[in-house]
């Protein structure tokens, strides 16, 4: 049975501030309107990219999206940041409203954008308790009746009478997501800001997830925690710039969003001749490559380099630093080579069950012997670890530049 | 908005027809207007040594200051009324219509935190401002009440009872009404221009000038007592001050005016509000 159907649904936002140029807009567009036409600013409305800037104030954040959700599915969002997955679900929340299509909904719909809205600091825990469960939905007779189910849960029924601002953090999240999680809609919608916070917090509140689709319920998550998705979700939906790329089974969207994001590296870079190589009257780049182009963190990653010389040299230091995407040098390495004519070629192993998940580039140099520099190349390459499926415990991002796999015992 | 036939029991659309002003969902949020109401009370004096006190000491101080500025010092009547209970009334009262509309007319803006994260009936939060302050006039006529008991027990003042008391939960039941719908009209146009915030700051100052709190109506004359007429505050204050002091008359004509432009007021206000709350989101 359907529970949830978007229909062509476009969303579009006026971009800089709010000024007299703004008011002009608003009182052309209410010109159209009294003369019966369309709002001229949907027109030029734009494709929705960070980096292009096309020259209108206006962007598609939602371009044409539809899809259907059934009874009792989980469906998993995704897509990187910028594609719409936060105004699909301000949309479907009922924050905002679409500029343009129709969503229909059979049933409650409750959505957690946030744990703990309306938190009063002054009040105790008892009193907001109502507080926030009647901002998200719920009856005073409902409370009432789940209110000590909910104190149970939350853990914290000696403080209760306290108010919350002397609570501690933690104290705070499990009490405002107690509230959250004795909700009883026919839909759900959460967002992956939930998932952040300690692991424990996580744990609970994704087993809450998997408890309320196991009652029948629907589920609609936002994540860009792919192996979230894959645990958890029956559905995916796959999103980019506004569009929705990809829907079917949640599988297959993190495969689609994974192979999307793969082009977006560049594993390999290769030149046919000296001429276009980039350089300079030392080195020249004839290739770079990393394999397989498709990693996991549990691949061996194979680094080749190949170069043309025109020192005189014959004893060259190749090295690489691998950078991650907030530009720092995760580790680096080198070799000397001793024999090395017109063509310099090398290659390196990297361990599999080393890297972390992420994406990567690398920065190669070539050295003489004495180790003056003949050379450095910036993102030569680059490519994507990653992560495998897990079956329990914490879906998030393991910490750390890398992820090594250590030897345990017990004992 | 129930599409019966394919069982949907909600559309989420870009634009709600104008006449679609949703009480039936508010009513189904009563307990949330109350709860709001019951934080507002709970919240606000934490932290505080007198507490609930200071909801006695404004109206009194600010009375004494305009009896020592406007009776002693620019030496205005107050038509016959003793000043102390003739300012008392005037700033009850008129504190709670200011309160009702600026406290409401920032709904928007204040509460963009809570709007946006989580979808409840908007009109709830300026419904709850108006009943919380209600209560805050409530404890406000009972300092009066203790006021004008003394001036009756130890000064000798007058009090003859007139049927027209029974009136005064009607005016302010249109007050309320004319300060909610002054304050949602508002809080729709700050939302994107806060130019209105500016206006309103100053602008309310200048509407109690307009409306004869300080003085008497009878005071004015000629083209400015017709303005001042027009001002639906007017025959709601005079009223009230009638019912109490029993000088004057009181204007039924007025009262009916004014009960009028306030109902106006606020359908126009609900449309209003009802418009930008689908898409302030993007423009607070």
């Amino acid at each position: 049975m359907q529970v949830l159907k978007v229909e062509n649904v476009y969303k579009q936002y006026e971009l800089g501030q709010v000024s007299t140029g703004t008011m002009a807009h608003d009182f052309n567009r209410w010109l159209h309107k009294i003369r019966g036409k369309e709002d001229p600013y949907l027109k030029i409305t734009e494709k929705n990219t960070r980096d292009e800037n096309g020259g209108t104030n206006f962007v598609w954040a939602l371009d044409d999206i539809s899809f259907e959700v059934n009874q009792g599915d989980v469906v998993g969002i995704i897509g990187s940041n910028g594609a719409g997955k936060s105004t699909l679900l301000k949309i479907l929340s009922k924050v905002t409203s679409p500029t343009k299509g129709n969503i229909k909904i059979k049933g409650r719909i409750a959505s957690l954008l946030e744990v703990g809205t309306g938190f009063h600091p002054d009040l105790s825990g008892r009193e907001n308790i109502f507080l926030n469960g009647a901002i998200l939905g719920m009856t005073k007779k409902e409370i009432q009746a789940k209110f000590d189910e909910i104190v149970v849960f939350s853990g914290v029924d000696k403080y209760i009478d306290t108010p919350v601002k002397r609570y501690s953090s933690g104290m705070y999240v499990r009490l405002a997501f107690s509230v959250a999680a004795h909700l009883e809609p026919e839909i759900l919608i959460v967002d992956e800001v939930l998932a952040v916070g300690d692991a424990e917090f996580q744990k609970k509140c994704l087993g809450k997830m998997k408890e309320v689709s196991q009652q029948g319920r629907t589920v609609i998550f936002v994540s860009h925690n792919l192996v979230a998705v894959k645990s958890l979700c029956t559905k995916g939906i796959v999103m980019d710039q506004g569009k929705l790329v990809f829907s079917g089974s949640a599988d297959e969207a993190v495969e689609n969003y994974m192979n999307a994001n793969a082009s977006k590296v560049q594993p390999s870079t290769v030149f046919s001749s000296p001429d276009d190589a980039v350089g300079n009257e030392f080195i020249k780049i004839k290739s770079v490559s990393v394999q397989p182009e498709k990693l996991f963190i549990t691949d061996a990653i194979q680094l080749d380099f190949s170069f043309w010389n025109y020192t005189d040299e014959l004893k060259f230091n190749v090295a690489f630093d691998v950078i991650d995407v907030f530009g720092e040098v995760v580790f680096g390495s080198g070799h000397e080579f001793t024999s090395i004519n017109n063509v310099g070629s090398a290659s390196c192993l990297i361990p599999s069950n080393l890297m972390n998940d992420g994406i990567y580039s690398i920065h190669v140099y070539v050295h003489t012997a004495g180790m003056r520099k003949l050379c450095d190349f910036m993102d030569i390459v680059s490519f994507e670890v990653c992560d495998k499926e897990r079956n329990h415990g914490y879906y998030g991002k393991i910490n750390g530049a890398v992820r090594p796999k250590l030897t345990w015992k017990e004992g | 908005m129930i599409n019966k036939e394919a069982g949907w029991t909600e559309i989420i659309s870009p634009v709600n027809s104008y006449w679609n002003m949703k009480l039936g969902e508010l009513f189904r949020y009563r307990d949330l207007i109350f709860l709001f109401v019951k934080r507002d009370f709970s919240a606000v004096y934490k932290q505080t040594i007198l507490g609930p006190l200071w909801l006695f000491i404004q109206p009194i101080f600010t009375t004494l200051i305009f009896f020592f500025v406007f009776t002693k010092i620019a030496k205005i009547p107050t038509g016959g009324i003793d000043p102390i209970l003739f300012y008392l009334a005037g700033i009850t009262l008129w504190n709670y219509f200011s309160d009702c509309f600026v406290k409401t007319s920032n709904t928007f803006v204040a509460n963009a935190g809570i709007y946006g994260k989580v979808y409840f009936p908007r009109l709830v939060i300026p419904i709850s401002i108006v009943i919380s302050n209600l209560i805050k006039l409530g404890v406000q006529l009972i300092v009066f009440a203790v006021v004008f008991i003394y001036k009756i027990n130890f000064e000798g003042l007058s009090f003859s009872f007139h049927s027209t008391l029974f009136f005064l939960p009607v005016l302010i039941l249109i007050m309320a009404i004319l300060g909610l719908g002054l304050g949602i009209v508002f809080s729709a146009l700050t939302t994107k221009y806060r130019d209105f915030s500016f206006l309103l700051a100053f602008g309310i100052q200048l509407l109690m000038y307009a409306t004869p709190i300080i003085y008497p109506l009878s005071y004015t004359s000629g083209q400015l007592n017709k303005w001042i007429s027009l001002n639906p505050l007017t025959p709601l204050i005079e009223n009230f001050k009638f019912a109490l002091f029993g000088i004057g008359h009181f204007d039924y004509v007025g009262l009916l005016y004014a009960a009028c432009i306030s109902v106006i007021i606020l359908f126009v206000g609900i449309i209003f509000f009802n418009r930008v709350e689908k898409n302030f989101m993007d423009t607070v």
